[in-house]
C-alpha cells in the first residue's frame, strides 16, 4: 500500500501546464466580458414590456440552469459540426462557456434590478430622463454595484467549470493535465498539480476582482443598504 | 448513420437517467452528513476546528470538480484501492457538496439571532442542547430552499461522471449519439430528461424562499 510520490518527474511538463493555465484565463476573460453583455441584455429582455421577448430571456435562463454544462457542450459542439458548421475548438469553447454564464449573469443582474425601488424609477421619469439614461444610471449601474460580490463569485465558478471544456479536447489546463498524465504515467500527482493551480488561479482571480471593484465602485456601499 | 433513433435507445437513455437520479441521491445523502460535520467544525468554538474546516472549504470551493474526481479516481487507484466509478463519482460528489453545503448551512446557523444563544445560555443548557433544540430548528427553516437548489447544482453534477465512465445520463447519451451520429436530437432529448429533473427542483425552492420571506415580513 505504500506509495512513492514522484513528483519531480513532472518538472519538465511546467511550460505546458503554464500554457494550459493562460488558455484557462484567457477563455474565463473572454466569457465572462461576453456573458456580462449577454446577462445585461438578457435581464433588460426579461422586464422590458415586450412579451415574446420576455418568455424567450426566461426560456433561456431556464434552460440553461437546469441542464449540465457538459450537456450544453456536446449539444453546441458536436451539433454545430453535424450542421456542417467547424469551429476552432478554442471558439467552440468559448462559445460553450459564453452560452453558460450569460444566463447565469442574466439572473443575478435581474435580481440587483428587482431590488431597484419603483420609487427611484418614477423620479427618474418625472425628471424628464429618457429611457436609456433611467436603465444607465437609476436601474443599471446601481444593481451592478450591489451584486458585484456574487457576480465576481460566478465568474470565478466559469474558470473553474472551464475545465469540463478539456471533454471536446480544448487544451486548457485541465486538457493540458490529461496529456500530461498520459506520458509520464504519473496520473494522481499530475491533478494533484493541476488542482494546487487550479486553487491559485481562483484566489488570484478572487483578489483580481476584489481590486477591479473598488476601482470601479470607490464609493462601495455594503450589501442591502437603500441607495 | 447507424439507422435512426428507436425506441430501444430512448429506453437506454431513461435507463442512464435511472443512475443519474440514484448518484444524485448517493452524492447528496453522503454529502449532507459530511456537510453536516462541516458546518459543526465551521461554527465550533475551537479556532483550530474552524480554520481547518475553513481551508478545507476554500481548497474545495478553488478546486473545479472534474479535477476532484480525478484525483479521487486515479488516487485511490495508485494506494491499491479500486473503486467502481459509481463510488468514485460518488466520493467526489460528496466531497464536493460537503464543503458547499457545509457553507450554506453554516450561514444559515450564523443568522439565527444571537440572543437566542445567549437566552439558551442563560437556561443552562448545554451547548449541544441549544444547537439541536433551539439553532438547529430555526436555522432548518431558512436553509430549506438553498439545499433544495444546491440539489439541482448536485443533479448537473453528476454528468461529469460520465468521464470515469460511470453510464448515467450523459455518458449514455454519448454512446447513444457514437452510434447514430444525430448529436442535437440525442443531446436534446438527454437536455429535455435533465431539465425534467431540475426543473420541478428549481421552482420548488423558489416557492420555499417566497414563503419564507412571506413569513419574515409579517414577523417583523
Amino acid at each position: 500500500m505504500k506509495y512513492n510520490f514522484d513528483f519531480a518527474s513532472l518538472q519538465e511538463y511546467w511550460p505546458e501546464f503554464l500554457r494550459g493555465a493562460l488558455m484557462t484565463l484567457e477563455m474565463t476573460v473572454i466569457a465572462c466580458v461576453f456573458g456580462l453583455v449577454i446577462g445585461v441584455l438578457c435581464a433588460i429582455g426579461r422586464r422590458g414590456k415586450r412579451k415574446w421577448l420576455a418568455t424567450l430571456c426566461g426560456a433561456y435562463v431556464e434552460i440553461v440552469r437546469n441542464t449540465p454544462y457538459l450537456i450544453q457542450i456536446f449539444f453546441i459542439f458536436f451539433g454545430l459540426a453535424s450542421a456542417g458548421l467547424k469551429l476552432p475548438i478554442f471558439a467552440a469553447a468559448v462559445l460553450t462557456m459564453v452560452f453558460n454564464v450569460g444566463a447565469y449573469t442574466a439572473e443575478i443582474v435581474r435580481a440587483g434590478m428587482d431590488t431597484i425601488h419603483p420609487g427611484q424609477i418614477e423620479a427618474a421619469e418625472a425628471l424628464g430622463l429618457s429611457t436609456p439614461q433611467i436603465y444607465w444610471d437609476v436601474i443599471l449601474r446601481p444593481s451592478l454595484e450591489r451584486v458585484y460580490p456574487s457576480l465576481s463569485g460566478q465568474f470565478v465558478l466559469m474558470m473553474l467549470s472551464s475545465s469540463v471544456t478539456s471533454q471536446i479536447s480544448a487544451e486548457e489546463l485541465t486538457g493540458v493535465a490529461n496529456s500530461v498524465q498520459s506520458e509520464s504515467f504519473r496520473s494522481f500527482e499530475t491533478f494533484i498539480v493541476v488542482a494546487v493551480l487550479y486553487f491559485g488561479m481562483a484566489m488570484m482571480l478572487k483578489f483580481a476582482f476584489h481590486l477591479f471593484g473598488q476601482a470601479i465602485f470607490p464609493r462601495r456601499r455594503r450589501l442591502g443598504t437603500p441607495l | 448513420m447507424g439507422g435512426s433513433f428507436t425506441v430501444n435507445h430512448l429506453i437506454y437513455l431513461l435507463q442512464g437517467m435511472m443512475w443519474t437520479v440514484v448518484l444524485s441521491a448517493l452524492a447528496f445523502a453522503l454529502g449532507g452528513v459530511a456537510g453536516f460535520g462541516v458546518m459543526l467544525m465551521r461554527t465550533a468554538r475551537t479556532r483550530l476546528l474552524r480554520q481547518i474546516s475553513f481551508v478545507y472549504v476554500q481548497l474545495i470551493q478553488g478546486t473545479p470538480l472534474l479535477i476532484v474526481l480525478f484525483v479521487v479516481y486515479f488516487g485511490l487507484g495508485v494506494v491499491g484501492i479500486e473503486l467502481p466509478p459509481l463510488l468514485a463519482a460518488g466520493v467526489s460528489l460528496m466531497v464536493y457538496s460537503s464543503a458547499f453545503l457545509g457553507e450554506i448551512w453554516r450561514g444559515c446557523v450564523e443568522a439565527v439571532p444571537r440572543t437566542q444563544w445567549e437566552a439558551s445560555e442563560c437556561l443552562a443548557l448545554t451547548r449541544w442542547q441549544t444547537l439541536v433544540d433551539v439553532i438547529l430548528p430555526q436555522a432548518a427553516r431558512i436553509a430549506t430552499p438553498p439545499t433544495v437548489g444546491f440539489l439541482v447544482q448536485v443533479m448537473k453534477s453528476t454528468s461529469l461522471a460520465s468521464v470515469v465512465g460511470f453510464v448515467e445520463l450523459t455518458r449514455a447519451a454519448q454512446v447513444v449519439n457514437n452510434s447514430l451520429f444525430t448529436p442535437f436530437l440525442v443531446f436534446g432529448i438527454a437536455g429535455v430528461l435533465y431539465f425534467a429533473l431540475c426543473y420541478p427542483l428549481s421552482r420548488w425552492s423558489r416557492s420555499l424562499e417566497r414563503k419564507l420571506n412571506v413569513g419574515r415580513r409579517q414577523a417583523a
